[in-house]
């Protein structure tokens, strides 16, 4: 089984990032699970939700507690929260930067991916300035860090959830699925 | 055809299916996501049902028993402080003998504020006459939705689905959904016994004297009896037609185990990954899932239980002064046996805390290293508390 948590802020779409990857994996023939951290939210206060997959159906009905891979919509939220908390070794984080992030110390024995979501959210109309809507771009490029799922299932989970601007973010999944920088192991 | 749907959307989903004609609700969480995504099926047409927002639920369930009363087949979804406010009015529903069909979120109750799962909510309404449905993941909630109608249409009783709190509400994961003509066959429109008809004027609850009540009384528990036989009746049509069961209890690797764990809800799901291990070990171990609460099924735990040794009921509720609820149940179905296993009574995941595969199997050895139980309840994973002078 593979667990998975994003880390965002409240309104940034981070429980739907789980709800999409969920639904693009079971496209691609995995049992999948995805829920939020279960709490109270807020707009702007950190967020958490997680996504788990198996060939098998999935028993397990407790909180994540040490995932296999992470995904960071904000790296604001690096100053106030450890992102690698509880993550298993050689995990994947996939981080939402426009470059390597300066303090590489945090990240030793995990791998390391960095993409320019915020840049590519905008590109594609997708939020704002200040609310840029990163969701669907951070699937795309967590799809090519994990070599799965295909992005013709991410493209279908998007088409069945999101109703408005489908196509904006599919094209935007797709360029950031081409412009993820992978890293790899963080010595 | 499969879909990955949250648990919340499981129930509304049948709910929809169902052709619900009267909705009335009060949002809360953990239950709102239910009503909300039913309201917005009210708005864009696709449910022809009267949405009936209301100041209180009191008054929700209220307007539902006028609703429920006229013959149409009536919805609601509440959680914790919502249900306890309900309270006067589920007695008055089913002794009205509605079958009314209400999804209840567990929520712990308050103080401490807590919106987290807890089942005593819906245990502290055991006594209303109401048939109560815990479920394990979101396909059963979305088939035993369905069963309710029919199940509280043909007693006359109305039926509580019982679900956690995000552990169930909240979590996606893949659920097949019927198609409207496969709901159709299963569940045709509802035609009460009775209903409030100017055509055919008659009296709804009048006073009711020492020398009628009992009688009536009586009925109910009768009903309460026949739920039992017409359950099995309506699982095996479903069952039928869609390939799944469930049963009052389901009884796993009990036939050889020397102790069962009894758990509901999403326990169940977590234990069964626990029961897997262990087997793996050579423990000679099972599990009974409780699916009734009302009606209880004590002849079906008794007949799964027959040559096992020790159970160990795992409650996410409690009754101050006493012990877990389910604990209290199963030691009542099971005392009249001759022979009967040993109780052991274990309190864990109150008010939202993780039922964790490690501490089910500490439940489990702690089950089997001990001859007899050290108290009524043992509670699991408690940080250490002082007693206040």
């Amino acid at each position: 089984m593979i667990e998975i948590r994003f880390h965002g802020r409240g309104g940034q779409g981070t429980v739907v990032a789980t709800i999409l990857l969920a639904k693009a994996f079971f496209q691609a023939g995995y049992q999948v699970q995805s829920f939020p951290f279960f709490g109270v939210e807020r707009r702007g206060a950190p967020v958490e939700a997680y996504v788990r997959l198996d060939k098998n159906k999935i028993l397990l009905r407790t909180n994540v507690t040490a995932p296999n891979h992470v995904a960071v919509q904000d790296q604001t939220l690096l100053n106030s929260i450890n992102v690698t908390r509880g993550l298993k070794p050689d995990g994947w984080i996939l981080i939402n930067s426009p470059s390597t992030p300066a303090n590489l110390k945090p990240f030793a024995g995990f791998q390391l991916a960095h993409v320019d979501a915020n840049r590519i959210a905008l590109n594609h109309k997708l939020g704002t300035r200040t609310h840029p809507i990163v969701n669907t771009t951070m699937i795309g490029a967590f799809a090519r860090m994990l070599e799965m799922p295909s992005m013709e299932a991410i493209a279908a989970a998007i088409r069945e959830d999101i109703q408005v601007e489908a196509q904006r973010n599919i094209e935007a999944a797709h360029e950031a699925f081409e412009a993820v920088c992978l890293m790899g192991r963080i010595g | 055809m499969k879909r990955v749907l949250e648990g919340s959307h499981a129930v509304a989903e049948a709910v929809r299916l169902a052709k619900v004609q009267v909705i009335s609700a009060y949002p809360i969480t953990p239950q709102t996501h239910i009503v909300e995504i039913l309201s917005e099926y009210c708005t864009k047409g696709m449910m022809k049902a009267k949405f009936l927002r209301v100041e209180s639920e009191h008054s929700c369930m209220a307007a539902l028993i006028g609703a429920q009363s006229t013959g149409v087949r009536t919805f609601t979804a509440t959680s914790g402080q919502g249900l306890a406010l309900m309270h006067e009015l589920l007695h008055w529903a089913a002794g009205a003998r509605l079958p009314i069909v209400m999804a209840e979120v567990n929520r712990a109750l308050a103080p401490g504020w807590n919106i987290w799962v807890d089942q005593t909510d819906s245990l502290a309404q055991r006594d209303t006459g109401w048939i109560q449905m815990y479920c394990e993941d979101g396909q059963e909630v979305l088939d035993s939705t369905l069963q309710a109608f029919r199940l509280a249409e043909v007693v006359n009783l109305p039926v509580m689905i019982v679900l956690d709190a995000f552990y169930l509400s909240h979590t996606y994961e893949p659920v097949e959904v019927p198609s409207q003509e496969e709901v159709d066959q299963f569940l045709p429109p509802f035609e009460p016994k009775f209903r409030l008809d100017t055509a055919h004027p008659c009296g709804f609850g009048p006073l009711v004297a020492p020398g009628d009540y009992m009688e009536m009384r009586y009925h109910i528990a009768m009903a309460m009896e026949e739920a039992l036989d017409r359950f099995d009746e309506i699982e095996a049509a479903f069952a039928a037609q869609f390939n799944r069961r469930y049963g009052p209890v389901e009884a796993i690797d009990c036939e050889d185990a020397d102790i069962v764990f009894i758990t509901t809800g999403t326990v169940t799901s977590t234990c069964r990954l626990v029961l897997q291990d262990l087997r793996a070990k050579g423990e000679k171990v099972g599990i009974l899932k409780l699916k009734l609460l009302r009606p209880f099924p004590t002849e079906q735990i008794r007949e799964k239980l027959r040559s096992v040794k020790k159970v160990a009921v795992v409650d996410r509720n409690f009754s101050f002064g006493a012990s877990g609820i389910f604990a209290q149940e199963v030691r009542a179905a099971l005392c009249n046996m001759p022979v009967h296993p040993t109780v052991f009574g274990f309190v864990a995941g109150i008010g939202g805390r993780d039922v964790t595969p490690e501490l089910l199997e500490m439940i489990y050895w702690q089950t089997k290293t001990s001859d007899v139980p050290q108290k009524e309840s043992v509670w699991m994973g408690l940080r250490e508390v002082k007693n206040v002078d």
